[in-house]
């Protein structure tokens, strides 16, 4: 298959438009980082920006909308694996008693006056 | 060419799958892309499960800055263009203008590199070690000085910092494949490929710079 054909198979996008949505969400990003609104609000825009950033590379940039459905599952197979893994990883992060308290030093601090 | 032949050929490498119909480089590459993106997602998690479970993490932007980060990002983003850019002039039949946006994206990957390299030595000056949190970092960090967050933070940025140098190694070995094509359709294929590669670690470095910078 000749170079011409390939460029006709996958309809180029429009790049620079795509370059102008990633530059605009990293400064969208960087305005909600220090935003006054509170942080479980900030962590969750941080993460639907960053996926929506991902989504635009991959689809456009890495042609995936235009590829066949193949392509596609392949690309889904490791967010299906990333998703399984944070499950397994929650009971960890839930178990608060594990975590290493700063609240024994901060309560020695006073005792030591 | 015989008939037999050709079905011989076929048998090998056929031209044309309903898996991949236009290369099994592509396909190829997606699949080491997905093992690698399985690895990065692994490296994150790892990330969020060691900073859920201590109570003294910093806010990584305390830290580390986001300026400087926030400016890589955008040249990362920039190359990214070039590297469609290169594509497409090739598409046109313009090795020229393809290499020049080929070298254009190595350059934006080597700046990077470099970037980071001034970044880790700054962070490392101030005393964020693999080890520990020291001296003015741990100020930085108002006193939240996990161990793990300096530990973190480099392992992960250091494999996509690895994949960023590889990548330029990949993209000027792909200069010299083009070079040595006159016909621009012969390497297409392998400027797509290329292509593929460099926007996974664009995408990466979007993941880390969000999970490991801004969170």
């Amino acid at each position: 298959m000749t170079a011409a054909t390939a460029a006709a198979g996958h309809k180029h996008p429009d790049y620079m438009r795509i370059f102008w949505a990633l530059a605009i969400l990293t400064v969208v990003e960087l305005a909600v980082v220090f935003a006054p609104i509170p942080k479980l609000v900030i962590a969750a825009a941080l993460v639907v920006l960053a996926v929506w950033k991902a989504a635009l590379v991959a689809m456009y940039f890495m042609h995936l909308r235009f590829e066949t459905k193949t392509l596609g599952w392949i690309a889904v197979t490791p967010l299906a694996i990333a998703t399984l893994l944070v499950f397994l990883l929650l009971p960890d992060g839930l178990a608060v008693d594990h975590k290493t308290s700063r609240e024994k030093p901060a309560a020695e601090a006073p005792a030591k006056k | 060419m015989t008939a037999e032949a050709a079905a011989l050929h076929g048998a090998v490498e056929p031209a044309e799958t309903p898996v991949t119909p236009e290369s099994w480089g592509k396909l190829g590459m997606w699949i080491f892309l997905a093992g690698d993106a399985v690895g990065f997602g692994t490296l994150l998690a790892a990330y969020g499960a060691m900073r859920a479970t201590s109570a003294d993490w910093p806010n990584p932007y305390d830290v580390l800055g986001i300026n400087l980060t926030a400016a890589m990002t955008f040249l990362l983003i920039c190359s990214s263009v070039t590297m469609v850019k290169a594509l497409e002039w090739l598409g046109k039949g313009d090795r020229i203008t393809c290499r020049l946006y080929l070298l254009a994206t190595a350059l934006g990957g080597a700046i990077f590199v470099g970037l980071q390299g001034y970044e880790w030595s700054k962070l490392i000056h101030e005393g964020l070690l693999i080890s520990g949190m020291h001296g003015h970092a741990l100020e930085l960090a108002k006193g939240h000085g996990a161990a793990l967050f300096g530990a973190s933070f480099f392992i992960v940025t250091g494999f996509h910092g690895l994949h960023v140098t590889g990548g330029v190694i990949y993209l000027l070995s792909i200069i010299r494949y083009v070079t040595n094509r006159p016909d621009p359709a012969a390497s297409y294929n392998a400027v797509e490929i290329v292509g593929l590669y460099w926007h996974f670690v664009d995408l990466v470095w979007i993941m880390v710079f969000t999970f490991m910078y801004l969170l």
